[in-house]
């Protein structure tokens, strides 16, 4: 029976929402390792054991997984800051030419710079006579910077629009100079509505490291296929996609709960 | 009509200075390009169509009695939207294209679902699964005493769904509902990963063949960037249609 | 004496643990105006809602044209066709022009044929003073303006009672006026009305019967005359005091 829009609150839960959900993978996991362990031809060694075994290698894939999904993270919001506050300038040059990076990099799709990135910047610059290497990790991590660089620039221009106009009238009345309102007033007040936001940019940007693979980063999700490849296995392609999926998810599932509860707790003041 | 001259000027453009645009004068290259253009807009508009149909009847689920239908749409909604789109479609096609698939003949395994199929599958389930928390989101923004007016005018609940709440809820999701639809017509190109012909495997043919990565990788960028132009332009205005004068969500 | 159009008779409801009505009886007979006044929270809007049924009731009756309001077999729609209601708040739907407001129900709900309730509807907003507005959507009325159509949208079901729940309390003082005389109007014509209100001016007015409620209670009532001169109760004259 349903019953339209009684949009009934489930009773109080017996885990909190995080371990149900987590409970809920490691279960389905435990399911197709079980199904898996029933397909084993005898000798060969188990679902659990080979998983465990390539467990310390996807771990490393993983970490690296991290590691462009923080520097991406820190480029990106490097660079979109200042666009996005192009994006409101007085000059009509600046302010059009930074809506237009803005819309054109928030409308390409990620893997289309990925690929961008990786075929069309040099593998090694010549930095004052030393030929230093680009590793294709770095390029790709170029590549996911320039569309969260994008979208950092919207979110900054949303959040100083967002700031009541009486703000800078005040300001104003005050005799500060239009630098001064949006570094000391407007800026500082953007900070806190674009904290939920921006968390969630990165989560996005979490599960968009896979994309890295395409491009031929020896990330967890080329690692895990690899890892496959040599078990020859096909028992375990169930079982080990959803451990890779569980992983991203043990990261990702917690940075989201944070965000809500963040949204939840600005929006009551 | 004839396109013959324009084919000619793009030859004419390589001899001059090298740019190497294959799909326009090479007949092959030019289809080839063309038809994954026409995949990728299939793929993209099945995926929207079906997306949005998860969507409005994941949020009707929501208000279910059953306890476990609820935490099992939860469990969904969760999952798709906190694990790579990428990790997704692998999953799908590799490892539930196997467990789906049977002995053919001389021992090969014949997979019973296309790659197109499990693209449009995955693709639909994930942004369905931001959908259904979208289109709740507007169910919740409706105030409650226009609820309350509907019933004091004899609706009945039903009734004040279909013709108070729904077209207000979705008037509410809207914004939001563009931005998931414009992502997800990007996300398509991750379909690539599983060789689904479209724009982006297609290019990556011609420039395996061609050799003019730097003229591919711009045209692809080019294409991309107006099909999703398309689609902001097409959802913008259809945002300024349904929106009611006076009323601010 | 005449069987009375509604008949409350010791009503009570508890909002979670807080009684709002304890034990409110009354009788509004056909054509008859009651103004049920007191200060905010005594209960007087959760007492119109209990009337039409939008909020159950814990214990008591109410009966409505020989109905019962809280036999469980009620046909709610019966009710809701026999007693408007109108909101402080109007709760127009904001998608539908004021036209489209005043439709919706009588074609929706009822299944009349659109034209005439077209008819009917061009001729409530016309007597409600918005000719012109038809087209307009609520966003674009002022507050008095779309409290009118309110009342439009409610008289379309062709009711036999209208709840008036502080329909001015949310106005502008200038639109107050009007909106008033579109209820003055109503009562002229022999509609019967229950109206919760502030406005003591207009209560003795118009109001046959004039009901004080405090604290879930009915304190005072009486013919408007008496009761804002000659008020016995001490918690009605500190109100009043404080009102006029």
């Amino acid at each position: 029976m349903l019953l339209p829009f009684r949009l009934a609150r489930p009773a109080e839960p017996v885990f909190s929402p995080t371990a149900r959900w987590g409970l809920m993978l490691i279960v389905l996991f435990a399911l197709s390792v079980g199904a898996a362990e029933a397909q084993t031809s005898a000798g060969q060694p188990g679902i659990l054991a080979t998983i465990w075994k390539w467990t310390p290698l996807l771990a490393q894939g993983f970490a690296l997984n991290i590691a462009i999904s923080f520097l991406a993270m820190a480029i990106g919001t490097a660079a979109g800051v200042p666009l996005g506050i192009c994006q409101i300038s007085l000059l009509p040059p600046l302010r059009g030419g930074s809506w237009f990076v803005t819309q054109f990099f928030r409308n390409s799709p990620w893997l289309v710079l990925l690929f961008y990135c990786m075929l069309l910047l040099p593998f090694e610059v010549n930095i004052a006579g030393h030929i230093v290497p680009i590793p294709g990790w770095i390029k790709s991590t170029v590549g996911l910077s320039l569309p969260v660089m994008a979208n950092m620039s919207e979110l900054v221009r949303g959040a100083i629009r967002s700031i009541p106009a009486g703000q800078w009238e005040a300001a104003d009345a005050l005799a500060f100079s239009r630098r001064q309102i949006l570094w000391m007033i407007i800026l500082p007040q953007c900070v806190k509505r674009m904290t939920p936001p921006w968390m969630n940019l990165y989560a996005i940007l979490t599960v968009a490291t896979p994309l890295c693979s395409v491009v031929g980063v020896s990330e967890a999700m080329t690692l895990t296929r690899d890892a496959l490849a040599s078990e020859a296995r096909n028992e375990l392609l169930v079982p080990m996609y959803l451990y890779l999926l569980a992983a991203f998810f043990v990261y990702c599932y917690p940075i989201a709960r944070a965000t809500q509860a963040l949204e939840k707790k600005f929006a009551v003041k | 009509m004839d396109f013959s001259p324009l084919w000619d000027w793009f030859r004419w453009l390589n001899g001059a200075t090298g740019i190497k645009l294959t799909i326009f004068y090479d007949s092959f290259d030019r289809w080839r390009f063309f038809y994954g253009f026409l995949t990728s807009v299939r793929l993209q508009a099945t995926c929207l169509a079906l997306s949005v149909v998860v969507g409005v009847v994941g949020a009707w689920l929501q208000g279910a009695r059953s306890r476990i239908l609820r935490g099992a749409l939860q469990g969904y909604i969760q999952f798709f939207r906190n694990t790579p789109p990428l990790v997704q479609l692998y999953f799908f096609y590799f490892a539930l294209g196997y467990v789906l698939s049977v002995e053919g003949d001389g021992g090969l395994r014949q997979t019973l679902v296309s790659s197109f199929a499990w693209a449009v599958i995955c693709l639909s389930l994930y942004a369905g699964a931001f959908n259904i928390e979208i289109f709740r989101a507007g169910i919740e923004a409706v105030p409650k005493e226009t609820v309350e007016a509907a019933e004091a005018l004899g609706y009945s609940r039903l009734g004040a769904y279909v013709y108070i709440v729904l077209p207000l809820a979705f008037r509410i999701s809207l914004p939001a509902l563009n931005n998931n639809l414009v992502n997800l017509v990007k996300t398509t190109t991750i379909s690539y990963a599983i060789a689904v012909p479209e724009m982006l495997y297609v290019a990556n043919q011609i420039w395996s063949d061609e050799v003019n990565v730097p003229e591919m990788m711009n045209v692809l960028l080019i294409a991309y960037v107006s099909l999703v132009g398309v689609v902001v332009l097409v959802m913008n205005k259809w945002e300024r249609a349904l929106r009611v004068p006076g009323y601010v969500s | 004496m005449t069987e009375p159009l509604i008949r409350i008779q010791d009503i009570h409801k508890s909002f979670a643990k807080v009684e709002v009505l304890s034990g409110i009886s009354m009788d509004v007979a056909k054509g008859e105006v009651v103004c049920v006044i007191g200060p905010s929270g005594s209960g007087k809007s959760t007492l119109l809602r209990c009337v039409n049924a939008l909020v159950p009731i814990d214990k008591g009756s109410i009966v409505v044209d020989g109905q019962e309001v809280h036999d469980p077999k009620l046909d709610k729609l019966a009710l809701r066709r026999k007693v408007g209601m109108v909101f402080q708040q109007y709760n127009l739907f904001p998608h539908k022009t004021a036209l489209e407001n005043v439709m919706m129900a009588p074609v929706h709900v009822l299944k009349q044929d659109k034209k005439e309730v077209e008819a009917r509807a061009r001729g409530l907003i016309k007597k409600v003073r918005l000719e012109g507005k038809e087209s307009s959507y609520p966003g674009e009325l002022s507050g008095g303006q779309q409290q009118r159509v309110a009342i439009a949208r409610s008289l379309a079901m062709q009711p036999e009672v209208m709840l008036f729940d502080e329909v001015t309390a949310a106005l502008d003082p200038e639109t107050v006026k009007e909106v008033l005389l579109a209820i003055r109007e109503l009562a002229e014509e022999g509609m019967t009305c229950m109206i919760v209100t502030h406005e003591m001016g207009f209560a003795r007015e118009i109001a046959g019967h004039v009901y004080f409620t405090d604290r879930g209670v009915i304190v005072e009532h009486g013919p408007p005359k008496e009761f804002f001169s000659g008020a016995k109760d001490p918690r009605t004259r500190q109100f009043l005091s404080q009102i006029l």
